[in-house]
């Protein structure tokens, strides 16, 4: 007897974007109606961290998520004569992509929500055009944060970049998140390309900070939430309270019991803190 | 650290993370450093260090209370993991780490080990 498939409500395709003067193949998750969510993963991960918030017709019913694999991550091809440089991303590049993306998919004015590494660029963004977005939630992002190791182990020859990056953030997971979302998360850091979480760490570590601009955003003009796992010691829940305390009227929550990938390492626990800021959005968007 | 070698060797998905690791390394608790032998994987000797020139490829190193409580079922923030505890300031790495660095979940994970012996372990 066949069994009928048992389809997930995420509809996943790809559209070629051009940023900063480069052709881009871009992958792209979606699913639900409403207020555009576009959520970013983090550094040497893709959107695949962004499934249950995908599948979550609480969230779904009210907002249209949106999740893409940024280049080099994922299903997104590296450009063409990839093979010639050192794949290294900045704050400018970074910007340009997330603005490129929400301009080619004509979005109104969408909520950025991302995390870590795309946690900081929300951050960036909020600043650079915050009329832009209607809000943006920095899962793990902070202004200014301190590198903790060195990021030359990532990539050489003599050792597994894959297996390395997946032992490096492990730590970054709370201890009681759940086994199988602990290796799920591990699992996709082992399969990112040579380089590229290290290349990620160069815009997350050094040209990423902007403590000393930070101060300028306007959150009445675009609202900045703050959510921060107490187990994270990259952006840790006291770097995060130094970002909120710069960015006035900005609104933190420290995440009890959750690390660094609230939404894949624990997406039970992180929808409790999640629901009431999209909940807050969406009534504010009324 | 008496049960280290009996819970490692239990743990075949450990053995496996490890299967490439034959070496011995160094784990400074307080004052007292214990040399740990692994072949393939599984600990075939876990004993004190009884004269200054014996070392280990690698050591670290932390104070005693603070592998207390990354020994814990639920550890606090900071002492969850090594490189938390090294980000943290409350542990030392020295030695050549290439090897930790070429099996570091393996190593993590035998590390926390003494986590399923006993909560708030003796050491």
């Amino acid at each position: 007897m066949r069994m009928e498939p048992c389809y997930e409500p995420i509809i996943g395709r790809y559209c070629n974007l051009e940023t900063a003067g480069i052709e881009h193949r871009i992958y792209v998750e979606e699913a639900g109606e409403g207020i555009p969510l576009v959520c970013l993963h983090t550094a040497g991960a893709d959107n695949r961290q962004c499934r249950h918030v995908l599948c979550d017709e609480e969230i779904t019913n009210t907002y249209r998520v949106i999740a893409f694999d940024a280049p080099w991550h994922g299903k997104s091809n590296p450009p063409v004569g990839w093979q010639n440089d050192d794949y290294q991303l900045t704050s400018d590049g970074y910007k340009e992509l997330v603005q490129s993306f929400c301009s080619a998919l004509d979005l109104d004015q969408p909520v950025l929500m991302g995390c870590s590494m795309g946690g900081r660029i929300v951050l960036h963004l909020a600043l650079a055009a915050p009329d832009d977005y209607r809000a943006v939630i920095a899962l793990e992002g902070a202004d200014r944060l301190q590198p903790y190791y060195d990021t030359s182990w990532l990539n050489r020859p003599d050792v597994h970049g894959g297996m390395v990056s997946a032992g490096f953030v492990s730590g970054q997971i709370a201890p009681e998140s759940p086994s199988e979302y602990r290796w799920e998360t591990l699992w996709g850091y082992m399969q990112s390309g040579p380089g590229i979480f290290k290349g990620d760490l160069y815009f997350y570590w050094q040209d990423g900070d902007f403590d000393d601009r930070s101060g300028k955003i306007d959150t009445e003009r675009c609202p900045v939430y703050l959510l921060s796992g107490e187990y994270d010691n990259s952006c840790t829940p006291e770097r995060a309270q130094a970002t909120a305390e710069r960015i006035k009227g900005s609104k933190l929550t420290v995440m009890e019991g959750l690390g660094h990938f609230p939404m894949s390492e624990n997406p039970a626990l992180f929808r409790e803190h999640l629901l009431p800021v999209l909940e807050e959005i969406a009534l504010g968007s009324e | 650290m008496d049960g280290l070698q009996a819970v490692v060797n239990e743990d075949a998905s450990l053995q496996h993370w490890g299967r490439c690791v034959s070496l011995e390394f160094l784990l400074g608790v307080g004052n007292t450093d214990y040399l740990i032998r692994i072949e393939e994987g599984n600990v075939t000797g876990v004993r004190l260090r009884s004269l200054p020139i014996e070392s280990g490829v690698f050591t670290i190193r932390a104070a005693a209370d603070v592998w207390a409580e990354h020994w814990r079922p639920v550890p606090k923030r900071d002492y969850h993991d090594l490189f938390s505890m090294l980000s943290a300031g409350l542990a030392q790495l020295d030695g050549d780490i290439t090897p930790l660095m070429q099996n570091l979940i393996y190593f993590k994970e035998l590390i926390a080990a003494p986590r399923t012996i006993v909560e708030g372990a003796e050491v």
